[in-house]
């Protein structure tokens, strides 16, 4: 039932300076569905998300071999400024703007050249609603971001990630900065965005991997400590059955 | 402990009491609205100081501001990701310089301003002259305050804004400047403050007329250039310390500016 992907990765390797993190990753992303990279602390599950939106470009001594497609196109070869368009993301702590919640959620539209005023107050309530804050916040649009809560703060961050219409939404540990209700908002929040976008979200958390997941990719460092694909899978499965003896060892170790 | 800070504190109250209260009893409108006059005698008011004050101040900022904020958004934004050695080399100097020119007596650069811009490039004693030896004093000042208040910035805010698509400039333009808008001003308003209160250079490079000053090419004279010749120059001591008073306050306003102003931008 797996649908051709949107974005995938063929035996793709990323180095800081001599060292290499990720080794020979390949790994097809499915369409409209929830990804989930885990793997322990330091194996390269950040660095393997922030591949897919080129930020690793701004670590000076980075340097990658191998192919990522975005929409069938080597990332490469595509305008960064469109591919980050397309891909946007969601960090481990809530990082708005010191602006207004109507700023921070106009403002990937704005650099994206939306001038009109009312059209971007339709962007600006459309992602608040999608990003199940709107409620909570309709009153307030004029206030502060740093006025809301911490778990508030996410949800603006994925409204404003929204809000440039992407095809892709990657999330860094998005919730592990926050309390288990706020928690639970976003992971609820999750199950609806990816009826229109594809999701891939980074956890150390295997409980949240089991339950909001459709797939998981499950990394582990080698002997050189460079990061590698253990196993990949849809996520009942995975956790049911592993094939892999390491997998099985990972996340039996962490259910405990 | 307590003993020197509460000294301390008793010393300033002393210093800036005594001026101002036997400065005030010398103030009155006219002593604004006109200028000094009779040479030797030290008559008249500080109209043309005033006026020759602003006029440097404004002149002065307007060369360092744009100078010293570029170069600290180069140093913190771009220096690190350019690869060339010569290029990293250079910047390692020119923090050096920096870190430098902040320590160097106020007079040094007053001789500098005095070799070039008053002889050599003949813009003789002048604003124009005085504004470019300013510069060179303030910006040291503008670049380090610049420089500590993009540093201040998160640079979460700087991934969430490239994550988005926007550019390096674009960035730094809507979400790092304007973050780090409290620091910067201080740092001007700051600036503002050692260009009224500075003698020595302005001694050799804005020379020392007290006309008010009609174009870039005038000579003038600063407040505090005025209480300098009123207590070196003339009879009229008292007309000095009523000058002084007038700096004094204009001092304290320009820190209660840089106050209000960082706890109106951070609120
Ligand atoms: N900018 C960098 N320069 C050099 N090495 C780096 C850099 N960023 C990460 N690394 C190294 O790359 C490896 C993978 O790091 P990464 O942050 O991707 O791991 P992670 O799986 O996300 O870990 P965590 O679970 O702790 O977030 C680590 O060994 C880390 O030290
Ligand atoms: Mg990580």
């Amino acid at each position: 039932m797996t649908k051709e992907g949107v974005m995938k990765t063929i035996d793709y390797s990323l180095y800081y300076g001599d060292f290499k993190a990720l080794n020979g990753i390949t790994v097809d992303i499915p369409i409209n569905r929830i990804t989930a990279i885990i793997g322990p602390s330091g194996c390269g599950k950040s660095s393997l998300i922030r591949s897919f939106n080129r930020m690793n470009d701004l670590i000076s001594n980075s340097r990658t071999e191998g192919t990522i497609l975005v929409d069938g196109e080597d990332i490469y070869s595509q305008d960064v400024v469109r591919l980050r368009k397309k891909v946007g993301m969601v960090f481990q702590r809530p990082n708005p703007f010191p602006k207004s919640i109507f700023a921070n959620v106009a403002y990937g539209p704005r650099i994206h050249g939306i001038r009109d005023k009312s059209k971007l107050a339709v962007i600006v309530e459309n992602s608040i609603r999608d990003a199940a804050l709107w409620d909570e916040v309709k009153d307030d649009l004029g206030k502060s971001a740093f006025s809301l809560s911490g778990g508030q703060q996410q949800r603006l961050c994925i409204a404003r990630a929204l809000a440039v219409e992407p095809e892709v939404i990657l999330m860094d540990e998005p919730a592990s900065a926050l309390d288990p209700v706020a928690t639970l908002k976003i992971e609820e929040l999750m199950e609806k965005l990816k009826i229109k976008y594809t999701i891939v979200i980074v956890t150390h958390n295997m409980q949240q991997a089991a339950r909001v997941s459709d797939f998981t990719a499950f990394l582990l460092t080698d002997s050189e400590r460079a990061g590698n694909l253990i196993e990949f899978g849809p996520t009942t499965e995975m956790f049911t059955n592993p094939v892999d003896t390491r997998t099985e060892d990972y996340i039996s170790g962490r259910f405990g | 402990m307590w003993f020197s800070c509460g000294l301390t504190v008793l010393i300033m109250l002393f210093v800036i009491g005594y001026v101002i209260i036997r400065g005030f009893s010398q103030i009155d409108l006219d002593f604004f609205l006109t200028p000094p006059r009779g040479g030797l005698s030290g008559e008249g008011g500080i109209s043309s100081t005033i006026i020759a004050t602003v006029y440097l101040v404004i002149t002065t900022l307007v060369f360092a501001t744009p100078l010293g904020v570029s170069a600290g958004i180069f140093l913190v934004e771009y220096a690190d990701n350019i690869k060339s050695r010569f290029v990293q080399k250079l910047v390692v100097f020119a923090r050096f310089g920096v870190e430098t020119l902040a320590g160097v007596p106020s007079i040094i650069f007053g001789l500098f301003g005095y070799a070039l811009f008053v002889t050599s490039l003949h813009f003789g004693f002048s604003i124009l002259s005085a504004a470019l030896a300013g510069t060179c004093l303030v910006i040291p000042v503008i670049i380090r305050t610049t420089e500590e208040a993009l540093k201040a910035v998160p640079n979460s805010y700087r991934e969430a804004s490239l994550a988005m698509g926007a550019g390096k400039w674009e960035t730094i333009w809507k979400v790092v400047l304007p973050s780090a808008i409290t620091g910067i001003s201080t740092g001007i308003v700051l600036s503002a403050g050692r260009i009224v209160s500075e003698t020595a250079i302005f001694y050799v490079t804005l020379g020392g007329s007290y006309r008010t000053p009609t174009s870039i090419m005038s000579s003038g004279r600063t407040m505090a250039l005025h209480v300098y010749y009123l207590a070196m120059e003339t009879r009229a001591f008292d007309k000095a310390l009523a000058t002084a008073a007038v700096l004094v306050l204009l001092i304290v306003l320009l820190n209660l500016v840089i106050n209000a102003v960082s706890s109106w931008l951070s609120a």
